[in-house]
């Protein structure tokens, strides 16, 4: 039988876990709430920005040659954007997100041959891939819990100069989407070379738009920042995600550790009262030896 | 029929007014005007002043570039970055005017082209601000 302080000892220790997962689980449901919120005001804008860019790739012409940015190629290298948290304890988030990267990388689902190289955002994701010796083009940390478009754009930027130079013949971007609260699920979307949406058939068929100062100008305008908006969203996306999925794995765990709490108070208080009872049986046996 | 208004940006939408008479836009290829009625047209705008008249009131927006979409007298604004007049910090147009014009006299090629759109952006703010003063300062506030 545990000695009573030692079952003491151990409670209060689980109180104190209890108490931290408690903060950390109240933390990320204020951050999840207002990273969903960001995520939904960037709609509107994406929403319109495919609507353009579905009206004016069906008058740009053939897309292999109306932009650089559409151009499809040989495939030699892809590299993956991996948007990753920084920090731990979101449940098994981070590691469903190394387990889907780690299928493209090694794997021949990603549908392609040749090198493949990777620009981590997060430090967790990072981590993970440099102990495979995988090439970084640039790595990301710190974006804080609600980057702007300002804090993203380094990292479009960077995979589309790689694109347009040639380093690079495709780019995927990895990041959890956000389902529900309670479900998070990695997926990957290919960024680079750009797919254009196809253009609402209504729209495209009845209204001829006039383009200034030409299609292919606009064209060339307009795709760079639909790459730039594709990566904010999806870091935006993912920031939700992390904070949802923090909040959910430590209510467990609270939970965990109060179900816990209360199971030990159980063996302690049957402890204790044993050894009151003992205690008893001590005196009165010795009183009636006292007697004797 | 009146045409409506909407200025969005990759984080917010900036407004949305469905009683608008015109507007004037800091296209690529120069100012343009946009009554009701007009055809369809999709414009990339340059960094610049756009202005909305409603009846006898015009308000001034600074957008940083972007697109702007003409259909069935809906004017959508795709901005990089857009303030209404009453947001923009003066101090801080001259501030930025400033670092811009420095970097530009000691901006090496491949850095000049950013100065350069950097001090134009600034410059535009600053007019933004201007035209507001020169009219008394009026308008809508707009509450962040």
């Amino acid at each position: 039988m545990a000695n009573t302080r030692e079952i003491r000892r151990r409670i209060r220790s689980v109180e104190n876990t209890a108490k931290i997962t408690n903060a950390i689980q109240l933390v990320a449901a204020s951050k999840m709430r207002r990273a969903q919120d960001r995520a939904l005001q960037a709609r509107p804008y994406a929403e319109k920005m495919q609507s353009v860019l579905g009206q004016l790739s069906s008058v740009a012409g053939d897309p292999d040659t109306a932009h650089p940015l559409l151009e499809r190629r040989e495939i030699n290298e892809t590299t993956v954007i991996l948007i990753t948290p920084d920090r731990g304890l979101c449940g098994g988030l981070i590691a469903n997100l190394e387990r889907h990267t780690g299928e493209i990388v090694l794997g021949p689902e990603a549908g392609g041959t040749g090198d493949i190289s990777m620009i981590p955002v997060g430090r967790k994701g990072g981590d993970y891939f440099q102990r495979f010796g995988i090439n970084f083009r640039a790595s990301f940390q710190e974006l804080g819990d609600y980057p702007g478009l300002a804090e993203t754009q380094p990292i479009s930027r960077i995979a589309i100069d790689d694109y347009t130079e040639g380093r690079v013949d495709r780019v995927l971007l990895v990041y959890a989407s956000f389902i529900n609260t309670v479900s998070q699920v990695p997926v990957t979307v290919p960024i680079l070379p750009v797919e254009p949406p196809a253009g609402d058939e209504d729209a495209s068929g009845e209204t001829q738009y006039i383009f200034e100062p030409s299609p292919q100008e606009v064209l060339a305008d307009l795709l760079p920042r639909y790459v730039d908006l594709l990566v904010y969203q999806a870091v935006l996306e993912a920031a939700a995600s992390e904070q949802s999925a923090r909040m959910v794995a430590m209510r467990n765990a609270t939970d965990a550790a109060n179900d816990m709490i209360a199971d030990l108070t159980l063996v302690y208080n049957k402890a204790r009262q044993e050894q009151i009872t003992s205690e008893l049986l001590d005196i009165t046996g010795g009183v009636e030896a006292l007697k004797g | 029929m009146p045409l409506t208004l909407e200025i969005i940006t990759g984080e917010r939408r900036l407004l949305r007014q469905e009683d608008v008479d015109e507007v004037v836009a800091p296209g690529s290829l120069g100012e343009l005007g946009i009554l009701p009625n007009h055809a369809p047209l999709i414009t990339s705008l340059a960094a610049g002043e756009l202005r909305v008249k409603t009846g006898n009131d015009v308000e001034e927006y600074f957008v940083s570039g972007g697109f702007l979409e003409v259909h069935s007298d809906e004017v959508t604004v795709l901005a990089d970055a857009a303030e209404h007049g009453s947001e923009i910090d003066a101090e801080r147009a001259e501030a930025a005017r400033q670092r811009a014009q420095e970097r530009l006299d000691q901006a090496s090629d491949a850095d000049r082209a950013r100065a350069q759109a950097a001090l134009a952006r600034s410059l535009q703010r600053l007019r933004v601000l201007e035209h507001r003063r020169r009219r008394g300062g009026g308008g809508r506030e707009m509450s962040r």
